[in-house]
């Protein structure tokens, strides 16, 4: 049986505790790269991590792109959208197609 | 125009050409599995982008209303509020095959079959501002789920359709034209060798009727 997890700042994931997600507040960059990766290994299919918290650890998240499990899905923070999680829409898209034809 | 370094024999040749015929089957499916990931793969970014939407909107109202509440209420009580759920969340997880690319279908299992129970503290102490969140993020869950899902298989997919069109180019621009231009060289040597062959034939046989007859 495979779980769901939110990783990001204090503020912006307590929320999703109540909906029984299980929510892990990180702080530095190393702390967020070393807990995705341990994630990944304990059944947590699905990992959404703020947009804040995802920009630090680019490799990490490059990592486990191309493989079927953990999915790493960014979210807007408390803080506000920085616009990442789209902008990875539109990477993907320029990969498989050769240029960004989005609107 | 590049050809490969083999002998100029029929074994070669015959090798050769099946060859060819197996790399333009190649080529062809390979075409036909590019074009149809590209289709599936335009429905599914374009529900991406939607889904991305919804949810990146929702969680938006969702934050202002933990803001609020945070700003009414201290700090501790509303950890305390959220910390024990009443929920819990499993996924289960299956597989689909889209042209050969495996993409996962997520399926969230609740432990309270009621999809409303889900305020884990009293009304007493704590700001409706929270109640507001937690209702929010609630809704749009099912569709963080879809998001999550969707947005893996477009990164599954984009990778396999790179793949694929890499394939494909390989086999038009480079596999396929070598093959040709091997197999004509071969040919083209084939049939000199033949005629110098028969060139040489007529010249002995001219030279053995002088001898034989001394005929002009």
């Amino acid at each position: 049986m495979y779980k769901a997890a939110v990783v990001g700042d204090r503020e912006s994931i307590s929320g999703f505790a109540a909906l029984g997600l299980s929510v892990f507040p990180v702080s530095s960059a190393d702390e967020t790269a070393k807990l995705v990766n341990r994630l990944a290994e304990n059944n947590f299919a699905v990992i959404y991590i703020t947009e804040a918290a995802a920009a630090e650890i680019d490799d990490t998240i490059a990592k486990y792109r191309n493989r079927r499990l953990p999915a790493i899905i960014l979210i807007p923070a408390i803080s506000g959208n920085t616009g990442n999680g789209m902008k990875n829409l539109h990477e993907a898209v320029e990969k498989a197609v050769g240029s960004d034809i989005l609107n | 125009m590049a050809r490969m370094n083999v002998n100029p024999t029929r074994m070669e040749l015959s090798k050769l050409r099946g060859k060819l015929i197996s790399a333009r089957r190649g080529h062809k499916l390979l075409k036909d599995k590019r074009d149809e990931l590209m289709r599936r793969f335009m429905d599914m970014v374009r529900e991406n982008q939607k889904l991305r939407r919804e949810v990146e909107e929702a969680i938006r109202k969702a934050n202002a209303h933990i803001a609020v509440a945070g700003s009414v209420m201290q700090r501790q009580q509303l950890e305390t509020a959220l910390m024990l759920p009443k929920q819990e969340v499993e996924l289960n997880i299956s597989e689909q095959n889209v042209m050969s690319v495996r993409i996962p279908v997520f399926e969230a299992t609740f432990r309270s079959s009621d999809t409303n129970d889900i305020y884990s503290y009293g009304t007493a102490f704590t700001s409706s501002d929270l109640d507001d969140a937690v209702k929010a993020l609630s809704e749009v869950f099912p569709k963080m789920i879809r998001l999550a899902e969707v947005e893996k298989s477009c990164q599954l997919m984009a990778d396999e359709i790179e793949k694929t069109r890499r394939r494909v180019n390989a086999l038009e621009h480079i596999m396929i034209p070598d093959y040709e231009d091997t197999i004509k060289f071969i040919t083209m040597k084939l049939s000199e060798n033949e005629r110098s062959t028969a060139t040489s034939l007529l010249k002995v046989k001219d030279m053995v009727l002088k001898r034989s007859h001394d005929y002009h």
